[in-house]
């Protein structure tokens, strides 16, 4: 999954065999194949239903705002911190932006700006305490946790205010529009297939820029004398995520397309995943999650740094919580509870260490599937929602029992 | 009666330890390849070796922190077979390890941490009584004049390993192994702590010692069992020891000279710091630093003698971005101009560098590789407008690890599985990669075998050479006497002397530091 992780089983010149490459990287293949298992499971346990075009864009939209928090989490839990708060943030949030869009009849875009800042605002307010006074992050965000649930249900006085604006309902409930006019495939006797053709080019744009920039940089550390990984591989592993890409989207393409939030969803992870792997910023949680005084003493700012993941995480629940008030079209002085557990537990099964120092945006965004196909596969089998709950604990545990037992092994 | 007395009369060569054969891979990394060992009763069995050679995975398989079945090999204690599954396993047969980094817990009593794990109860209920007292009888017999109820937090180092050691006879040890015991401690401490381990010998309880003090172990070791790149070189006895034929058979060669040559070329004054006054950062009312005026010019390679606790790592770490103490005033200037050097990146920012003595608490992010160790003080240099450039850093990392000789896989080993002294050229490599025009190093060679301290100093003489300036603090004297050019000798928050490197001597440095204590009582 990881070109970083990958070649740390190689040392510079020597041969890596295919094997020991998967060994080391254990987790992050058990991770997709996990989620693969599991979806192959609920397709058969749903008849089918799992797969279908109008069940699989459900999914999507129902998990977009799981995912969007899991992001900013795993930033707060590998810089070594945790956020309790996000789940009453988001609420209040929507309640918010219901108040100044239904009540006082504020533009969308504008009100939905304000509210991404009453998010950053938040979350600098929690950071401060954390980072500059040094109160454990649990305490303040829990203390967080009860003062916006209560603020949401105070603001609401307890109704519930909806509906909103038709262009704000776009962001939970729209398409994007098919700039190519859709394709329809005859099929013989049954009813023909209409395709998103749009959504089928940026499948296939998607899958190409995937090849071009893996066999790119592929080529240059080879070019600089640095070992890639086998040939067969990587080939075998891009082939997989293609085939993969190509078939989600043309699953979508045989419903209505792309989700407007999956696109917001999608440039999101983009950008996580670079700032996570590529940049300074990234690089620097990392060291502050795996060392804090070391980070210090290597002139890391790390009271600011800390600061900052916290308003990110802010501004991060504040969209969730708009995209989860435009799905239900209301605010609702419940909307937002118990959000955090799911969110908290996506970025744990994805690998990342409470201690700090340890995680992917991948691995996140995958643990977030993980849960999402669950609830989906469970609701539809008719899984009551208790025994949904225990099973989703279940799976949590053993996730991380997985990784422990996997450390303690190496 | 008489059984036992015929033990004893043969006791000198009974053998109580043989590990024979003993190969234990690591992903990438043969780390011990066939290695044999014995111990035989009531000796001091010391292992050395250059950092990396695989004395600590040699003792963490004979006490079970590698259980059985992760290595090859035979480990055979009084007779027996032994398959350890843990540490509990192995101190059940009375082998005790104390490994370098002290697992002393800080908020609890002497008397407590001593029966950690091994409580004196009844039913669960701690007999406080029995506690205190077998803890006093402990310490005596350690030589530790404290009152067990003391908190642990309150010790220094050498009182803490002297702690670790009475924990260790209150599990009845046959076998005591100490894992670089002395690397922290000043010369008193470990000469009491050595003194100790004679005193043991005559109760029948062997030790195995680990140490890179090569003086020490040709002082007290029975024999020498060397290691190197993971393999058995050979035992020495009692009358073959000398510290010259064990280095040559460390690294393999003999080194003729300990300290590499330099001509000093020394320039106008790079770093001062004048009247420089810290507090202490609880007891803010307490001078630590009582001010200190220092220098160091361009090219000079400047030493800051004295004993632990004389405030050397307070100064130096209070000069770089406060990162200790509390009230501090004075002035630092680089190059003649009054810096600001209130936090790490205005320091690093400045040119300043400081090399932790603790690399594991203030150095390494350990669960992180080489590579993302060393350049983590100084990331804008492999990337730009905030990305990273990967193949830049990967350069980067290769570059270091070769000049400093990090002995590793490759640069993707994550820094908690380094050997100790490896983990040390880490630390070096992160400050050399931040290119600084002053580099403050806080006892750089602890932990280190002679020949990566050799190869220490010839960095640092390069460095020097190239018109930085380097700022040692050492507790071993030969090694600023050694290197320097001149040295400050350090005494209770004060300079009470300075040397220079031509004329100096342990004894004018031990003087300095006697004349001092005068004055300050
Ligand atoms: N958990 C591990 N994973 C991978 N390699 C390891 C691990 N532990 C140790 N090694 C490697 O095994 C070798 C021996 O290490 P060891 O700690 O025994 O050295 P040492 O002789 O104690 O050195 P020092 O004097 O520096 O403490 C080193 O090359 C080290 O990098
Ligand atoms: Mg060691």
């Amino acid at each position: 999954m990881s070109s970083e992780t990958v070649n740390s089983a190689a040392a510079p010149g020597a041969r890596s065999s295919v094997r020991a490459i998967i060994q080391s990287n254990l987790r992050d293949y058990g991770l997709v194949v996990a989620l693969l298992a599991i979806m192959v499971f609920f397709q058969f346990a749903t008849n089918g239903t799992l797969f279908k075009p109008v069940n699989l864009t459900n999914i999507v939209l129902q998990n977009s705002y799981i995912i969007i928090m899991a992001l900013g989490m795993l930033l707060v839990i590998v810089g070594g911190h945790i956020d309790l708060s996000v789940g009453s943030v988001s609420g209040f949030v929507g309640a918010v932006a219901a108040i100044l869009m239904v009540e006082y009849d504020l533009n969308p875009l504008v009100a939905a700006i304000l509210c991404l800042g009453v998010g950053a605002l938040i979350g600098a307010s929690q950071g401060f305490w954390i980072a500059y006074l040094k109160i454990p992050s649990f305490i303040v965000t829990l203390a967080g946790m009860l003062v916006f649930k209560g603020l949401s249900l105070a603001i609401l006085g307890g109704r519930s205010v909806g509906p909103f604006p038709p262009e704000f309902q776009m962001l939970s409930a729209g398409f994007i529009p098919d700039v190519f006019g859709p394709i329809t495939i005859p099929q013989g006797e049954a009813a023909p297939i209409t395709l998103h053709t749009t959504t089928l080019v940026i499948g296939i744009a998607i899958v190409l820029a995937i090849v071009y920039f893996s066999l790119t940089s592929r080529a240059s550390r080879e070019r600089h004398g640095y070992q890639a990984e086998p040939f067969a591989l990587f080939a075998v592993k891009t082939a997989i995520i293609g085939a993969l890409i190509l078939f989600f989207t043309y699953t979508l393409a045989s419903y209505k397309g792309i989700p407007n939030v999956m696109v917001v969803m999608s440039i999101l992870i983009a950008v996580f995943v670079f700032i996570t792997r590529m940049t300074t910023l990234g690089r620097r949680i990392y060291a502050l999650g795996g060392n804090a005084k070391a980070a210090q003493l290597s002139g890391i700012k790390t009271e600011r740094l800390t600061f900052y993941i916290f308003v990110i995480m802010g501004m991060l629940a504040a969209l969730a919580g708009l995209i989860f008030a435009a799905r239900l079209n209301t605010a609702t002085p419940k909307a937002g509870q118990g959000f955090e557990l799911d969110v908290i537990a996506a970025v744990f099964i994805g690998g990342a260490s409470m201690a700090g120092g340890v995680g992917q945006v991948a691995g996140a965004v995958i643990g977030a599937f993980i849960m999402g196909v669950m609830n989906n596969g469970m609701s539809i089998m008719g899984v009551n929602i208790d025994w949904q709950q225990v099973i989703k604990g279940l799976v949590l545990l053993g996730a991380v029992v997985f990784d422990v037992y996997n450390k303690n092994k190496a | 009666m008489q059984d036992r007395l015929a033990s004893n009369g043969q006791s000198m060569n009974k053998t109580i330890l043989e590990m024979r054969g003993i190969t234990k891979t690591f992903p990438g990394v043969k780390a011990l390849q066939d290695v044999n060992l014995d111990v035989v009763e009531g000796e001091i069995h010391a292992i050395v070796g250059e950092n990396g050679a695989g004395k600590s995975t040699l003792m963490k398989v004979l006490s079970g922190v590698y259980p059985h079945g992760s290595y090859e090999g035979d480990v055979v204690f009084e007779g027996h077979e032994c398959h350890f599954h843990g540490i509990h396993d192995s101190e059940r047969v009375g082998i005790v390890i104390i490994h370098q980094e002290l697992a002393l817990v800080p908020l609890l009593s002497i008397a407590e941490n001593i029966f950690l794990g091994n409580e004196r109860a009844r039913n669960g209920v701690i007999d406080w009584h029995e506690v205190r007292s077998g803890a006093r009888k402990l310490l005596d017999m350690v030589g530790l004049n404290e009152d067990p109820e003391t908190l642990v937090t309150h010790l220094g180092t050498g009182k803490q390993q002297l702690v670790e050691i009475a924990k260790a006879l209150a599990k009845e040890v046959k076998l005591l192994i100490l894992d670089e015991p002395t690397a922290s401690l000043a010369e008193k401490d470990s000469n009491a702590l050595l003194d100790l381990l004679v005193a043991f010998k005559k109760q029948g309880i062997a030790s195995i010692l680990i140490s890179h003090k090569l003086n020490e172990v040709s002082k007290v070791a029975d024999r020498i069992t060397v290691l190197r790149d993971g393999k058995t070189i050979e035992t020495m006895n009692r009358e073959e020891i000398g510290e010259d034929r064990i280095i040559t058979s460390m690294v393999g060669r003999s080194i003729e000279d300990r300290y590499p040559g330099r001509t000093p070329q020394i320039g106008e004054t790079l770093f001062e710091v004048e009247n420089w006054v810290v507090h202490h950062p609880i007891h803010t009312e307490r001078q630590v630093i009582k001010g200190v005026d220092l220098a160091v010019r361009r090219g000079e390679v400047v030493g800051i003698a004295g004993l632990m606790g004389s405030g050397r790592t307070e100064l130096a770490m209070s000069v770089f971005g406060r990162t200790y103490g509390h009230g501090i005033t004075g002035q630092v200037r680089m190059n003649g101009k009054p810096v600001d050097t209130s936090s790490v990146k205005k320091a690093v920012d400045a040119g300043i560098a400081y090399v932790t003595e603790d690399r594991k608490t203030y150095g390494l992010n350990l669960i992180d590789h080489i590579k993302h160790n060393v350049t983590i003080a100084n990331l804008v240099g492999v990337s730009r407008g905030g990305v990273i450039d990967d193949l830049a850093e990967l350069r980067v990392a290769n570059d270091y690890r070769a000049r400093t000789n990090i002995r590793s896989s490759s640069v993707y080993q994550l820094t908690g599985n380094l050997s100790g002294g490896n983990q040390q050229k880490v630390v070096l490599s992160k400050w050399l990669f931040a290119d600084p025009q002053l580099l403050i190093l806080d006892e750089p060679t602890r932990g280190i075998d002679v020949g990566a301290k050799y190869e220490i100093y010839t960095i640092i003489n390069k460095l020097a050479g190239e018109g930085r300036g380097i700022l040692i603090i050492s507790s071993e004297m030969p090694e600023l006497l050694g290197i320097c050019d001149r040295i400050y000798v350090m005494n209770e928050g004060r300079i009470v002397g300075e040397l220079a490197g031509n004329e100096a001597s342990q004894e004018k440095i031990m003087r300095a530091i006697v004349r001092g204590e005068g004055k300050t009582a």
